[in-house]
């Protein structure tokens, strides 16, 4: 989806010969006896909107602040355009950072805000303002540089500290949960004007979120992070349809997940035995996977078909009685039990004008879906 | 019930603010008194304000005790924002625990004790390095100093931990060094906080009685202490002209502080 929006988008992560821009090379950062970044290594390339996935506490923002300069790694290297930055301090680095409480300056007006990190750098006046005209611009906060900042609206400041942090031209632009502190109908607007302004600066961005929506519209990879730990880096879609560990599968999007014994493998076709459901299932696999091993089956609720008679030929099927029913307008999800007891989340999506639901409590109904939609997850 | 629960409100308020400052009231009524008498009233005059402008002692002895207040503060500013500083920024350090405790510890030690233990350590550090050679201003301001610096630490660390740290790091980010970023960024916002420090300590200061009284020397009498000695012979007019001059000299400093505080407190929440 996201990288539909980008035509003709390079995928520099696929070229050998591409150097990546910012390099983590085994950085790991304790607290005390607590690992917050634990032996991570990342490459990310020039003009990257790269997002960091995760729970709160899974070392994200203490990996931004390592690349931001706040924090020096115990081990590791960081090098940004080649250059080893493990332990220049913030001020050097050619580095800016967008804020999660923007930190705009109450005592300076929006246009001194902008400014300051100019100022730093010993700019004339004149090339100041001027730069300073053409950051409002981008943002478009034209006509309010006399503010002070609590004469802004949220909206307003967020996009008075991005002027800010890339009114210096970094090299790397971090952004720390840049919309969380927006309002739901803001947050969805802004997403889009954040990829725009990226697009036209071609700054690298690297950005901190928990929200998974928010990293699969505005990224061009994301890696997962759990426990200090990078679980996955990937493509959103590929995040999504292939995720590497039931940790992704389930951070990323709703899914089903069950647990399995693989019995024989043919090809790229997994045979194997859901406990859960009490039948044996067929899933794809590229790797091969030894008879007799446990994996988790993921499949997404949109990917399994509803059916009212048994169909003749199908990968999998299993019947079931609807015990939930959640109408969305766009789509609506059942959750249906199997005669084992495990409960199934289907999504179905409304292509068709009708007010009557499909299916009713208590129906009983067909589930039905293609080995090559189910994922095996070997952790 | 709805109507009398204003009278009762008004009438706990008015009580409350009577105890308060009707004393002072008599203080300042009584210093335009011709009478000598201090309870009897003589007829208008400002005859007292005539003769305390007369009196070298005591104006010597207000001279003094502004000069110490003056320097007390400004000394206790710089120091206590240093420990507000380490205690608020500096993360965690050796001997950080030590420097809360006994940057705070002062706050409820007796005076007496304070007094005492600054007398002691003035007379053996006399006896050892030969300094210093007498007790007067230079004493009563150092001990003055020592106890002012807990209660800035204590305003400024405040400031500091509801400041968002991240102004400070933002200011990093941007290029400014440690130095510049104190300068451009801390200290600006912490200004009301310094203000505030400053006028508490002048105001202890001018105030004190107890610490002065132990590490004062022949001749160093503090306005409290001269005041104290004078009244133990009785008050005088003399003396409630005084105390209505330092009243409203200290109202016109804390109300414009006020006005600063506010001021820049609606900007800040605005």
């Amino acid at each position: 989806m996201s990288n539909a929006r980008r035509p003709g988008y390079a995928e520099p992560w696929q070229d050998p010969a591409e150097e990546p821009f910012v390099r983590i090379e085994g950085v790991t950062k304790t607290y005390g006896k607590v690992y917050a970044v634990d032996d991570v290594s990342l490459d990310v390339f020039r003009g990257e909107f790269f997002s960091l996935l995760g729970g709160s506490g899974c070392g994200k923002s203490t990996l931004l602040r390592v690349l931001a300069g706040f924090e020096v790694p115990d081990r590791g290297r960081v090098l940004i355009d080649g250059v080893d930055m493990t332990r220049v301090p913030p001020y050097l680095r050619p580095v800016n950072m967008m804020f999660q409480s923007y930190a705009l300056f109450p005592h300076m007006t929006v246009a001194e805000n902008v400014a300051f990190g100019l100022k730093q750098d010993g700019l004339p006046k004149a090339a100041i303002a001027d730069r300073v005209r053409q950051m409002l611009d981008l943002v478009r906060l034209g006509g309010l540089e006399k503010r002070k900042p609590d004469q802004l609206s949220g909206g307003q400041r967020q996009r008075v500290a991005l002027a800010r942090a890339l009114a210096k031209q970094p090299k790397l632009l971090l952004l720390d949960e840049p919309l969380g502190a927006l309002d739901k109908k803001l947050r969805e607007h802004t997403q889009f004007e954040l990829v725009n302004i990226q697009e036209r600066v071609g700054t690298t961005f690297i950005m901190v979120t928990h929200d998974q929506e928010e990293a699969m519209t505005m990224s061009s990879r994301i890696a997962v992070m759990d426990a200090g730990r990078i679980v996955q880096v990937s493509t959103p879609s590929n995040l999504y349809e292939y995720p590497a560990t039931r940790f992704v599968a389930s951070f990323i999007g709703a899914v089903n997940i069950f647990n399995a014994t693989v019995l024989s493998q043919d090809g790229d076709r997994v045979l194997a035995r859901a406990h859960d459901l009490g039948i044996d299932v067929v899933a794809r696999s590229g790797q091969p996977i030894p008879a007799g091993i446990d994996i988790g089956i993921a499949i997404r609720p949109e990917k399994i078909d509803v059916a009212e008679e048994a169909p003749t030929r199908a990968d999998n099927v299993i019947d079931g009685k609807v015990v939930e029913i959640a109408y969305l307008g766009d789509v609506s999800i059942y959750h249906v039990e199997t005669a084992g007891g495990a409960i199934l989340r289907v999504q179905e999506t409304h292509a068709a004008r009708s007010a009557d639901p499909h299916y009713n409590w208590g129906d009983r109904l067909y589930l039905v879906w293609n080995a090559a939609d189910a994922a095996v997850l070997t952790s | 019930m709805n109507g009398r629960r204003p009278f009762v409100l008004y009438t706990a308020m008015a009580f409350g603010y009577a105890f308060l400052y009707l004393p002072i009231l008599a203080v300042i009524v009584y210093s335009f008194n011709e009478s000598r008498m201090v309870t009897v009233w003589g007829g208008f005059s400002t005859r007292w304000y005539g003769e305390l402008l007369q009196n070298r002692q005591i104006l010597d002895a207000a001279q003094r005790s502004l000069l110490i207040a003056t320097v007390t503060a400004s000394f206790a500013v710089a120091f206590g924002t240093l420990a507000g500083l380490a205690l608020a920024r500096f993360g965690r350090f050796r001997g950080r625990g030590v420097l809360g405790l006994v940057t705070s510890a002062p706050l409820v030690m007796p005076e007496v004790i304070l007094g005492l233990s600054s007398l002691l350590l003035f007379v053996s550090l006399q006896g050892l390095i030969g300094w210093p050679e007498r007790r007067g201003m230079t004493t009563i301001t150092i001990a003055h100093i020592t106890f002012c610096i807990c209660y800035v630490t204590v305003i400024v660390r405040s400031r500091l931990v509801q400041m968002d740290q991240a102004l400070e790091e933002a200011a990093m980010d941007l290029g400014a060094r440690p130095w510049k970023v104190f300068f451009v960024i801390t200290l600006p916002l912490i200004a009301p906080a310094l203000i505030a420090g400053w006028l508490l300590a002048f105001t202890l200061s001018l105030d004190d009685l107890v610490v002065a009284s132990f590490t004062s020397g022949p001749g160093s009498s503090t306005l409290p202490m001269l005041i104290y000695s004078k009244v133990k012979l009785g008050v005088t007019p003399e003396i409630n002209a005084l105390a209505t001059i330092i009243i409203v000299l200290i109202a016109t400093a804390v109300t414009i502080a006020g006005i600063v505080m506010h001021r820049s407190a609606a900007r800040a929440n605005r």
